[in-house]
């Protein structure tokens, strides 16, 4: 069959079945824009993780007036609680794994605090003596923060030892779950765009069976009775699969480099050539969906 | 051309078959009339002789086919070489008489400039020239059935299948389609036509073949619609 007249076929089933094509288009563009967002969080994720955790330090806390009695028996960290931390970081045995550290003491703790949580009520209340007077470490490798809790865990004067990223692994949990619940959900949409497809193409068959019967008759292969139909699937989704790559593209140059990355300066945000890369892949999968979708579909419906 | 060995087809649900050995030899430039009352068979053969439907034994060969071994995918090439007319005309009525003739060229992938020759050709050989651009329901009965023979003959078919052609139509309509008919075979292609029409059966005085409850019960070479001596 000719090329201009089969897309001429295409053409007039696409507007026999205008309003199944304008819900294909819709299903597959939010379900796709959905697929897209998740998979672009999910590089966020994997960005930030790189970029927070070679910046996470270990925290040693030393004991204040206010600690609890079970990690604090003896009370406010001395003199020479503080001298045998130091002493200990520059040991040997941990030297080699620390890049560098510093002392923070209350002083200075406080006006972190305040500059922190600046307009929120518990600035006010807070007082320099209830906040801990902490080593703050950099290791050079985050993953072997364990060495710097076994040797202070347990270390009269120190309240505790914590490692930032167990913060961290908390933020990256909630948006993991985020980033999974919309591609569950984008899951099933794309189940029922399938679905959606599959009977509209039959629909788009049923409606020209006379035609079918006639170029069944004449002789007209499989393959050129077949085409138009999955064609036409393909063109629907495929609208609705570059409509979806739009919204992501925007979202990211308007939402996330314009707006998220203004306002958290410090942040690496997912750029344009993230989407560059998700783009063509959502097209590729709306089009193949789609392409399975009417053939099958349309091989059910027309048993030579 | 066409050659049918005890051939049987039984439906699902019926315990008598369609059709019961028959067995049926037409040559190249025959012209055979198909009788017997509805359900004699002459529909089950029409099918097996367009590999709409496979028998369930014997052999059917057609144009040099075997058909009951032809695989799916070549049935559509088979079909090229045949041309169909049935009752109901099957046109579309959305396309032109000239649209409807084109477009059995077209899904079978002809040149455009072939279909600009063939077209008008073998509707000026029709009658209907005049009438290219007018939509099936602008036509009468007659002429509409003009059209599908235009379209099944377009491709020069060696095997023209006709199945109750005048079905539909007045006796004076269906005298323009036999002449028709006729012409096409004295151009040189086989017809096949199955009827209920005795008075065209008896006027053309053609090959009879008359089927009853499956089996065939006359082959008679210029014969009427009856039986001998009845007609």
């Amino acid at each position: 069959m000719r090329l201009g007249f089969m897309l001429s076929e295409v053409g007039q089933g696409l507007k026999r079945n205008l309003a199944m094509v304008v819900s294909i288009i819709l299903v597959t563009f939010i379900s796709l824009t959905f697929v897209g967002t998740a998979s672009l969080l999910q590089l966020q994720i994997g960005q930030m993780k790189n970029y927070w955790y070679e910046r996470a330090q270990v925290a040693v806390y030393l004991c204040t007036e206010v600690s609890p009695e079970a990690a604090c028996p003896r009370g406010a960290a001395t003199e020479e609680v503080k001298a045998e931390v130091k002493q200990r970081l520059e040991s040997t045995t941990l030297a080699p794994f620390i890049e560098e550290y510093y002392f923070e003491d209350q002083q200075q703790a406080f006006a972190n605090f305040q500059e922190q949580f600046a307009g929120n009520a518990v600035a006010q209340y807070v007082k320099p003596e209830q906040l801990n007077e902490t080593f703050w470490v950099n290791l050079y490798d985050p993953n072997q923060s364990p060495i710097l809790t076994e040797s202070f865990t347990g270390l009269s004067g120190v309240e505790e030892v914590r490692d930032q990223r167990s913060y961290l692994d908390q933020i990256f949990t909630i948006l993991n779950t985020a980033s999974l619940v919309a591609i569950s959900i984008a899951s099933l949409m794309l189940v029922s765009s399938v679905l959606l497809i599959s009977t509209t193409i039959r629909l788009s068959a049923f409606s020209r069976r006379r035609e079918l019967g006639i170029m069944r008759l004449v002789g007209a292969s499989n393959f050129s009775i077949q085409l138009p139909f999955i064609l036409e699937g393909v063109v629907a989704a495929l609208i609705g699969s570059v409509l979806a790559g739009l919204t992501v593209l925007v979202l990211i140059q308007f939402f996330v480099q314009g707006f998220l990355a203004e306002s958290l300066p410090f942040t690496s945000f997912v750029g344009l050539s993230d989407g560059m890369l998700v783009v063509p892949l959502l097209i590729a999968a709306g089009v193949l969906l789609a392409a399975v979708a009417s053939g099958l579909a349309i091989r059910r419906y027309l048993k030579i | 051309m066409i050659s049918l060995q005890k051939v049987t087809k039984k439906y699902k649900g019926t315990p008598r078959p369609a059709l019961d050995q028959v067995s049926l030899e037409i040559d190249k430039g025959e012209f055979v009339f198909l009788v017997g009352s509805s359900g004699s068979g002459k529909s089950s053969l029409m099918r097996l002789m367009l590999r709409e439907d496979v028998p369930n034994s014997g052999s059917v060969h057609v144009l040099g086919e075997n058909l009951v071994g032809l695989p799916a995918r070549r049935v559509p090439f088979f079909r090229r070489k045949l041309g169909v007319v049935f009752q109901d005309f099957r046109l579309l009525p959305n396309k032109t008489v000239s649209e409807n003739v084109a477009f059995s060229l077209q899904v079978i992938g002809k040149s455009e400039g072939f279909i600009q020759q063939a077209v008008p050709d073998v509707l000026g050989m029709v009658g209907l020239g005049e009438k290219a651009d007018r939509l099936p329901n602008e036509l009468s009965g007659g002429e509409q059935q003009r059209v599908a023979l235009a379209r099944a003959i377009v491709n020069k078919p060696a095997i023209l299948l006709a199945d109750e052609p005048t079905g539909n139509l007045d006796p004076t309509t269906s005298e323009g389609i036999m002449s028709l008919l006729n012409s096409i075979n004295l151009a040189g292609t086989t017809v096949v036509m199955a009827t209920h029409d005795f008075s065209i059966v008896d006027r053309m005085k053609k090959r009879v073949v008359e089927l009853s409850h499956g089996q065939v019960v006359r082959d008679q070479v210029s014969g009427g619609y009856g039986v001998k001596g009845q007609a």
